[in-house]
């Protein structure tokens, strides 16, 4: 078996105030180099202020092929919404 | 490991001069404070302690709504509250993980809340007696929460701030099922326009108690604000609250139940009654009508859900170790 460099996902905070985006990814050998290798890679011009790197494979997603299952109901669910009630122009802005 | 090992967190701050005016200096300059960043330990046990609150006040105000599910007049309104009801246990999950960044845990604010420690908003010690009150919840209560809410989103504690982002996006179809509802009964029969009436009766006046005591009656404000916590004083926001809501409930034909009540041309605002601050003190005391059935009620869902969460547990194990001999 070939020992393969473990992949970590990168988020950067843009800066504070703002939440942690995910950039991309990258291997490495521990979280260390991950968040030196990180910072060199993503983060030359300025693009933020913090690093978060998290072992790819703790990463758990749903499944692509229950998407309908998952997110398709919440299209029908309309009354989730503020524009699904009548209020009169003359109460104004609620 | 995000939210341990913080700086601070073990209380041990060094708060020199220096620091703590370098870290005015930041709030002053509109800098948001973010969960690694060193901060005075007051300024972590106030947003400890409001965040916290907060979160209790969501969780808790499912109660009083939860009670009118299975008797909303129809599917649209029982769809309707189930969501709004599903929407606040939402906010309460968004509000107690900003806390837990600050190295606080969900374990002891439940604990808290438990024991009595711990408050939520006031508001919620009062009885939802009729299908009406519904409305009016919806109206005013998340109303004076939107109020409060608009301004903490740009709190200077960055994962509070975007909590309320989130949470003030969901929270405006809240106030307009609510006023539809309200609207709706006082449109309607003699008799329901009489319900509507009486809920505003005895709602209005706790719903201003909810923006807390006077300016100089309040304990943490002036901190708080310096901060940048908070944006608006008590009762600059109460202000603002009676402004708005006074010409909805005169579109409505309803009466808002304080004779004092008068528009003062000059402030461009409304005047008002005084608020009994014998019975807002007594109800943060514990002694409203559902102090006790609340809290009755939070620690038997945490007591009976028990075993859910254990057999959650037994079934990871369970998961776990079959994956192990396969593999
Ligand atoms: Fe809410
Ligand atoms: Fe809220
Ligand atoms: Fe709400």
């Amino acid at each position: 078996m070939v020992n393969t460099t473990p992949l970590w996902e990168v988020f950067i905070r843009p800066r504070n105030g703002l939440a942690h985006k995910h950039v991309g990814s990258l291997h490495a050998a521990d979280e260390v180099m991950a968040l030196q290798a990180a910072r060199d890679v993503y983060t030359r011009r300025g693009e933020g202020n913090s690093v978060w790197v998290v072992p790819s494979a703790a990463v758990t997603a749903s499944d692509p092929d229950q998407a309908g299952e998952n997110f398709e109901p919440t299209g029908e669910k309309i009354y989730r919404h503020p524009t699904f009630y009548e209020i009169p122009e003359e109460v104004g802005n609620m | 490991m995000y939210s341990q090992g913080l700086i601070g967190a073990d209380g041990r701050t060094d708060e020199t001069p220096e620091f703590l005016e370098a870290f005015q200096q930041r709030i002053d300059a509109e800098d948001k404070i973010e969960p690694n960043d060193a901060m005075p330990e007051g300024y972590r046990r106030t947003l400890v302690r409001q965040i916290g609150q907060h979160a209790h006040s969501e969780i808790v105000g499912m109660l009083p709504e939860g009670n009118w599910i299975t008797r909303a007049p129809s599917l649209r309104r029982k769809a309707a509250l189930l969501a709004k009801v599903q929407d606040e246990g939402g906010h309460g999950l968004y509000l107690y993980s900003a806390a837990e960044t600050l190295g606080v845990s969900r374990e002891q604010m439940t604990e808290e809340l438990h024991s009595g420690k711990a408050k939520y908003s006031s508001i919620f010690n009062y009885p939802t007696l009729s299908w009406a009150d519904i409305g009016t919840i919806g109206w005013l209560v998340d109303g004076a929460a939107i109020m409060n809410q608009i301004p903490l989103c740009r709190c200077s504690f960055g994962p509070y701030a975007r909590a309320m982002i989130r949470v003030c996006k969901e929270e405006s179809f809240h106030q307009r099922q609510g006023y539809e509802i309200i609207m709706t009964l006082a449109q309607g029969t003699d008799a329901q326009k009489e319900m509507a009436q009486d809920s505003l009766n005895r709602w209005w006046w706790p719903a201003l108690m909810m923006f807390g005591p006077h300016d100089g009656d309040s304990e943490h404000s002036d901190q708080s604000m310096k901060w940048k916590i908070k944006r608006f004083t008590n009762d600059e926001l109460r202000q603002k609250f009676i402004d708005a809501t006074v010409p909805q409930a005169e579109y409505l034909g309803l009466k808002i139940p304080d004779p004092e009540l008068k528009w003062n041309e000059e402030k461009g605002g409304y005047d008002h009654g005084e608020i009994d601050w014998n019975e807002f003190w007594s109800v943060v005391k514990g002694n409203g009508r559902m102090n006790r059935d609340r809290i009755k009620a939070r620690r038997a869902a945490w007591d009976n859900g028990a075993w859910v969460r254990e057999a959650a547990t037994a079934h990871a194990e369970k998961r776990r170790a079959r994956k192990m001999a396969a593999e």
